[in-house]
């Protein structure tokens, strides 16, 4: 067998929604990074609650491999419709450990019927955990450490519970180690213990914690796939960390009651998509107006409208680059590793509390479901700065100041009054109809000074790959791995990337990063190439090719390493 | 109590501060009556917050000196709620008309009710749209004619009492700016109430409304005697049904229900506001490390 000796292992696991798929990768992943692999996991859902055709990709390595393949090294179908739904990824060299394909009866399948396993245990339910002893046995890890987990797991639900998992497991077990001698297969995974330092979260927990080390007390958001995973994980910290976690009841209520928050001292974030996102779209011209510091994530998925609610697109750029009707300053980043969403999350609170802006942070379905090990350490007490000043009697909240920016007040603290207006002000807050000598301060202020600041603070493209190189391919958010990945392993030479954290505003260097290549590609998951347009528009700088992806999946290692390859 | 404490107390704003309202406007009278009212409850300015939308009576907070927050038309309630949850030492009061919080806003009107924050809410009702020159609002009165209605409203007007006290608002009153003293003292109740009080005072719009005018308030209102009892709920919805004369008084009042900042548990052992508070780190270093 070809998958003998691999360092790097795909293993995907397919079934109906309500089969367990996406229990059982948990499970697995969580056993795998005790093992000492690092671990990465997809998933690729319908927007549905049971039925349908579910799968997760479990990539397990001895190095970090964070990016998407298409390659699948163990195939495990829980259902016969994973066969249809995986066909284009399933090669002859995958092994398949599961039910039959019954449209192909000549391919060899290592036939285990989880589900009648399950049902000679006592109930089909126990399906999923005989699969995970069926990959555990297959990848020959030693059995103490997953039944361990599997009790502590299940304990809660009484020992009968916890002894039939145990079973189910060592009856999958059994079978996969079988399957493993008869072909056999020897792997060189080397297992590392300084894994034990990695986090395992998903992508949306990364933006949780993010904003936990950026000081967030406040979250206000109303549900939406894919970006309520960030809801949910402050909701079920809010108590142990004091934060005020509310579900709005829609999406103008969320972003309004968070620039309210910021606008009694708190510092609030909304977490949304792109259609819960143009609802608030008024909200970020307030806060631009108001000059209320507001933080907004939007998880992108495929639009237009509903679009495709479980699956993953970049679509979403112009929006937000554009959202608010007016003038006025914004900040836009683009994490493309839980490490970056941990960092870029908690930087997002200090841009916004700083400059008195809305700061977005970018993300998309990929990103906020995927699993990872990230290398995220303990938080320090310096992690963030509020930029409150206490009042004096003749406070003015629009101080007209040299740098633009005006010291942050908030109502009862200090001998002032903190009043802010959305019609055009003075320095007071009061509405004012002066064109002469206010409205072009007020837009100097709001605009044009800090375009200047934002662009000196603004983060610079992070390059991999050899100094010297002919063609840059750049990217943003999500495909910063498969990139880097993909560029390894093309034959291609003098190729380098370059991965933007920030969007928008850009630093002036950007620009001589850019000029040392020859040849510009872009790599993005929509239509057009939003980003090279921005690029294109603000540094003058056009692009040679353009790697565009609609589809709603997620760029494959294979697919870029190929376009790489032929460029 | 001194004359320096007595200024430092004063919600008044220099007179040279433009008003734009017009000259008859029910508004000015509210102005009058909420400071009071303020008095009455011996508000500080520097604690005190007004929010509004946009529209006529949304410029109140330009004319009050206090903080002020004047957000997007339709939108004062989320967030005023978001100031209150974040800070709830801070008084915070509404002021906003009928298109504003019944139609831009109606969504936040039902939903806010269900939350519950200790606010007050007091909404300017002249049944017509002044800053827009003269449209329905959704209180006008069917058949009232406007240059967008030329054949009459034909849309039923919103009961927003009856919604109130359906929907379980803890403190539901309705009031008139052509009696001051009832007013204040309504709106000094309100001021006093734990929850969220829902004041509809109506107003005449000499301008724009022709129809509608003190004459005409004093005409269709009558003042609830003594003997009402408020805490009846279903009573007090069959009274917010009367509409020939509707009648002025607190026509609901519920003192059991918990608000919105003590429900969300984060000030029942703190009572710090959230921007006083500093993030205890080993905690969430502990649920990092949970993930190791």
């Amino acid at each position: 067998m070809n998958i003998n000796k691999l360092d790097d292992f795909t293993i995907v696991i397919a079934g109906q929604a309500g089969q367990g798929v996406e229990s059982v990768s948990v499970v697995m992943a969580h056993i795998l990074k005790k093992q000492g692999y690092n671990v990465y996991a997809s998933k690729d859902v319908m927007s549905r609650v049971r039925g349908g055709m579910d799968s997760v990709s479990l990539r397990v390595s001895t190095d970090r491999k964070d990016a998407f393949v298409d390659r699948i090294d163990l195939f495990i179908p829980l259902h016969s419709g994973g066969y249809k739904h995986l066909e284009h990824r399933i090669s002859e060299d995958t092994v398949i450990m599961g039910v039959e394909n019954p449209t192909d009866t000549k391919r060899e399948v290592k036939k285990i019927n989880f589900i009648q396993v399950a049902q000679d245990i006592g109930n089909r339910i126990f399906a999923n955990i005989v699969a995970a002893g069926a990959i555990c046995g297959f990848l020959g890890i030693n059995k103490e450490l997953p039944i361990n987990k599997l009790k502590e797991f299940f304990t809660k639900k009484g020992d009968e519970i916890v002894n039939k998992n145990i079973e189910a497991f060592k009856k999958g077990y059994l079978s996969g180690a079988h399957v493993a001698f008869n072909l056999d297969i020897e792997f060189s995974l080397v297992n590392k213990s300084d894994m034990e330092d990695y986090v395992f979260m998903i992508g949306a927990e990364a933006i949780g914690f993010g904003a936990l080390a950026g000081g967030c007390n406040m979250m206000s958001s109303y549900p939406m796939s894919p970006a309520t995973g960030v809801l949910t994980f402050l909701a079920q910290n809010a108590k142990k960390c004091g934060i005020l976690v509310d579900q709005a009841t829609d999406e103008l209520g969320a972003i309004n009651s968070t620039i309210g928050a910021w606008y009694a001292g708190a510092r609030g974030m909304v977490t949304t998509s792109g259609g819960g996102f143009c609802l608030m779209t008024e909200a970020v011209s307030l806060s631009g107006m108001t000059e209320t510091p507001v933080v907004i994530h939007v998880a992108q998925r495929p639009g237009p409208a509903t679009g495709l609610p479980t699956r993953t697109a970049q679509e979403d750029l112009n929006l937000v680059l554009y959202a608010g009707h007016g003038e006025f300053m914004r900040a836009i980043f683009s994490p493309g590793l839980p490490e970056d969403a941990y960092n870029i999350t908690a930087h997002s609170f200090d841009i916004a509390d700083t400059f008195q802006i809305p700061v977005f942070i970018l993300t998309d379905q990929h990103f906020v479901d995927a699993l990872y090990c990230a290398p995220i350490g303990e938080f320090s007490e310096k992690s963030f700065e509020n930029n409150i000043e206490v009042t004096e009697k003749d406070y003015k909240r629009y101080q007209l100041t040299d740098s633009g920016i005006s010291p942050r007040g908030i109502p009862g603290n200090g001998k002032g009054l903190v009043m802010a207006d959305s019609d055009e002000h003075d320095e007071q807050g009061r509405i004012t109809e002066d064109m002469e000598f206010l409205r072009p301060a007020m837009m100097e202020k709001r605009f044009f000074k800090r375009k200047k600041l934002l662009e000196e603070v603004a983060l610079l493209p992070e390059v991999t790959g050899e100094d010297d190189y002919e063609i840059l391919v750049i990217s943003w958010g999500t495909n910063k791995a498969v990139v880097n990945e993909a560029i390894e392993r093309c034959s291609k030479d003098s190729i380098s990337h370059a991965y933007f954290p920030q969007l928008f505003p850009f630093n002036k260097k950007v620009k001589d990063i850019l000029k040392k290549a020859q040849r510009l590609v872009i790599v993005e998951n929509n239509a057009v190439g939003q980003f090279a347009n921005l690029i294109t528009q603000e540094i003058g700088i056009s692009f040679s090719e353009r790697i565009l992806s609609c589809n709603g999946k997620p760029f494959s290692v294979e697919d870029l390493e190929e376009e790489f390859n032929n460029l | 109590m001194t004359k320096t404490e007595q200024n430092e107390k004063s919600f008044d704003i220099p007179k040279s501060i433009d008003n734009q309202w017009c000259p008859g406007c029910g508004n000015f009278s509210i102005l009058h009556i909420i400071k009071k009212s303020l008095k009455d409850v011996d508000w500080s300015p520097q604690d005190t917050v007004f929010v509004s939308g946009i529209g006529q009576a949304a410029k109140f907070p330009q004319y009050s000196g206090a903080n002020y927050f004047n957000g997007l038309h339709g939108r004062a309630l989320p967030v005023a709620t978001g100031i209150k949850a974040s800070n709830p030492n801070l008084n915070v009061i509404i002021t906003s008309g009928d298109g504003d919080i019944y139609g831009e806003g109606g969504d936040h009107f039902i939903h806010t009710i269900r939350r519950n924050p200790n606010i007050t809410l007091i909404v300017h009702n002249n049944m017509i749209y002044g800053l827009t020159k003269g449209q329905a609002s959704p209180t006008s009165e069917i058949g009232l004619t406007t240059p967008v209605q030329p054949d009459g409203v034909y849309t039923e007007p919103i009961n927003p009492i009856a919604m109130a006290i359906s929907l379980g608002a803890p403190f539901v009153a309705r009031t008139s700016a052509g009696n001051p003293r009832h007013a204040q003292d309504i709106i000094t109740q309100a001021f006093e109430f734990e929850g969220l009080s829902v004041i509809d005072i109506f107003q005449p719009c000499p301008v724009f409304n022709k129809v509608n005018t003190y004459q005409w308030f004093n005409e269709h209102t009558y003042v609830l005697d003594e003997a009402y009892n408020p805490s009846d709920k279903v009573n007090a919805f069959e009274k917010s049904l009367e509409t020939d004369k509707f009648p002025l008084g607190i026509i609901y009042k519920n003192e059991n229900r918990a608000t919105f900042e003590n429900a969300i548990g984060i000030y029942s052992e703190n009572k710090e506001p959230l921007y006083k508070r500093k993030i205890d780190f080993s905690i969430i270093n502990n649920l990092l490390n949970e993930r190791k």
